[in-house]
């Protein structure tokens, strides 16, 4: 480490070594958030699970058998088995990919919409951005988002896609705000000033220089917003509008568990616990992440 | 502050007018025939033909939206597809029921908010601190469906203490009116409560730093008195806003609760029109909700600013 350092031409050290220091510092204080790396690792177990899903479950999910109905856990069946049979275990494990995905897609559909408004919303400011883009903001986020999504999906027709698509389009107001507040405080700072002075096009100037100065809140909000997502696409599948059977869904699984809550509690428990889960990890996660990017902590 | 109130109104103006385009285009914009989205795939042509007609779905749609909202300023919401009856007439009806879960769930809320977040502030560091916090944290990741079906499992079909389902109005039997709505109040109350908890304890750790504070110490104040008579009454006011502007959030967990427990309220009303495509209906209920937000919003705004003089609200609004 010593002899990489010596190595180094005094110019290339200083542009590199204060990056490093930052870097370390960062990933030190995100260690050291106990509560924060344990939501990552889960978060982690959790995308390994699904991605190998085909290798990891012991059965195929939507595999019926009626000589197994409503049992409890067991050797052969770890999470117990459902009302027609089918492996609880399997059905979480692949109702981890829906989850994630629901959550992951939801938030990229916001990001790829909201991002770019909210940089030329800033960016350009003037009238149509304080009468027009802001408005309508405001006016999106008067709706309660559940039931504005519940309402979309509706529209949009029952389905997994059409649920993350209603998610993203709601949850793209947030980032529309949260993007033009960024670059409004950035637009002012010299260095854009430097670099409008020296003919760089608007463009670059937002893409090159403006965005990744903001990248930092964007990442923490997309963060968070994934939990938000899980959560609204469960709920919009637990009434029915979300991921339609077979495919496991944590939400509808609850749907369904709900009818046998006396004969067989657990298996209302198994879902639900899964999709508390994975948004408190995401929480504590992105908590974490806010900290480690939080300059005001360095 | 006249001034800030007429520039809020004119805003509040304007957003509505906004909301009631979105709810106009969710039914006629967005793909798809709204004749077909009311009648089903299997209706004739005949039928689709007449309802066109009927909705003046022929019309230009700019003609079709001044139609719809002066009728909405009439008073008119339009008719249910199901039982013909005026959408306001429904929504009138449920609306009480709906507030009574609210004011229930927002009292519980408050109850284990105020106490954890005093605790929580007042004894930072420690083992209450870190408890509350967890609690909290877990409280806003809970999914409140599943949260709702625990307590049904554990107070309804164990231990029997109260029943699963039903409502009654207060109208009619309080005392029973107010039992049957814990379970669900709770269910509804406790991601509001995880909230208030985070905004309060935030809130009140700022307020103790302050020099007010110091002096009353200064002055030999008990603990007690500083915290209860003086920190917590500037601390109290963020957290005024918050619980203002979860409105919204109250709504969507009203639908999730609403159809758990079996109440009838707007919640329920809104999930019911979904499922049977009784469109007319989830248009006047997606409106009342937006409306009573962006009134709540409002109202919220200038208390703020009753309750805080110090703030100054043209720069707020900035």
């Amino acid at each position: 480490m010593q002899q990489a350092t010596f190595n180094q031409s005094p110019a290339q050290s200083k542009t590199t070594r204060p990056f490093l220091k930052l870097y370390r510092a960062a990933f030190s204080r995100l260690w050291q958030n106990k509560l924060g790396t344990a939501g990552g690792v889960f978060l982690l177990l959790l995308i390994i699970a699904a991605i190998f899903a085909p290798y990891i479950a012991p059965f195929d999910p939507s595999k019926q058998d009626y000589s197994a109905v409503l049992q409890g856990p067991s050797a052969q069946h770890w999470l117990g088995t459902d009302d027609l049979g089918r492996d609880s275990l399997s059905r979480i494990i692949y109702g981890a990919r829906v989850s994630l995905k629901a959550g992951i897609i939801s938030v990229g559909i916001a990001l790829i919409i909201g991002v770019p408004i909210g940089l030329l919303s800033g960016y350009l400011k003037g009238l149509w951005d304080e009468l027009i883009i802001m408005r309508i903001t405001d006016a999106m986020l008067s709706f309660p988002p559940l039931v504005l999504a519940l309402t979309l999906a509706a529209v949009l027709g029952a389905g997994l896609s059409n649920a993350m698509l209603a998610i993203g389009l709601v949850f793209t107001p947030n980032f529309i705000r949260l993007v033009r507040g960024q670059v409004l405080s950035q637009r002012e700072r010299e260095y854009v000033e430097a670099t409008r002075s020296s003919g760089i096009s608007h463009f670059r100037i937002i893409v090159h220089h403006i965005l990744p100065n903001s990248l930092a809140p964007i990442l923490v909000q997309a963060t968070l917003s994934v939990a938000s997502a899980i959560l609204s696409e469960a709920s919009l599948s637990y009434l029915g509008l979300g991921t339609q059977p077979p495919t496991p869904s944590w939400g509808a699984m609850l749907s369904e568990a709900q009818g046998y809550l006396e004969q067989d509690p657990l298996l209302a428990v198994w879902p639900g616990l899964f999709i508390f889960l994975i948004v408190i990890s995401i929480n504590f996660f992105g908590d974490a992440v806010r900290d480690m990017l939080d300059p005001k902590l360095k | 502050m006249v001034h800030y109130i007429i520039r809020r109104l004119l805003l509040m103006i304007i957003i509505l007018f906004l909301v009631s385009i979105i709810v106009f285009a969710l039914v006629n914009i967005l793909p798809g025939d709204p004749a077909v989205l009311l009648l089903g795939q299997e209706a004739t042509p005949q039928a689709l033909a007449a309802l066109r007609d009927q909705l003046g779905l022929n019309d230009p749609l700019y003609i079709q939206y001044i139609h719809w909202i002066i009728n909405v300023l009439h008073g008119n919401l339009g008719y249910s597809l199901s039982d013909h009856s005026p959408v306001l007439n429904i929504l009138l009806q449920k609306i009480p029921v709906t507030l009574e879960l609210t004011i229930i769930s927002f009292i519980i809320a408050l109850l284990i908010a105020i106490p954890v977040g005093i605790l929580s502030a007042t004894r930072k560091g420690s083992i209450w601190d870190y408890i509350s916090t967890f609690g909290a944290l877990s409280g806003i990741s809970i999914p409140a469906f599943w949260l709702g079906i625990l307590l049904i499992y554990f107070f309804s079909v164990k231990l029997g203490w109260f029943p699963p389902s039903g409502y009654v109005s207060p109208f009619r039997h309080f005392g029973q009116s107010i039992f049957l709505m814990i379970l669900p109040a709770f269910s509804l109350g406790i991601t509001l409560s995880a909230e208030l908890t985070r905004m309060l304890r935030s809130s009140l750790l700022e307020v103790l730093q302050a020099d007010f504070i110091r002096t009353g110490y200064a002055k030999g104040l008990l603990k007690y008195a500083v915290v209860f008579k003086h920190a917590l009454k500037n601390a109290l006011i963020p957290v005024l806003t918050v619980s203002g502007l979860q409105l919204a959030t109250f709504f969507g967990g009203a639908v999730i609760t609403e159809t758990i427990f079996a109440i009838p309220g707007i919640g329920q009303l809104i999930i019911n029109a979904i499922l049977s495509r009784d469109f007319p209906v989830v248009q006047g209920t997606v409106l009342f909700m937006a409306f009573a937000v962006i009134c709540i919003n409002f109202l919220v705004d200038i208390t703020y600013s009753l309750l805080d003089p110090r703030i100054k609200l043209g720069e707020v609004s900035k």
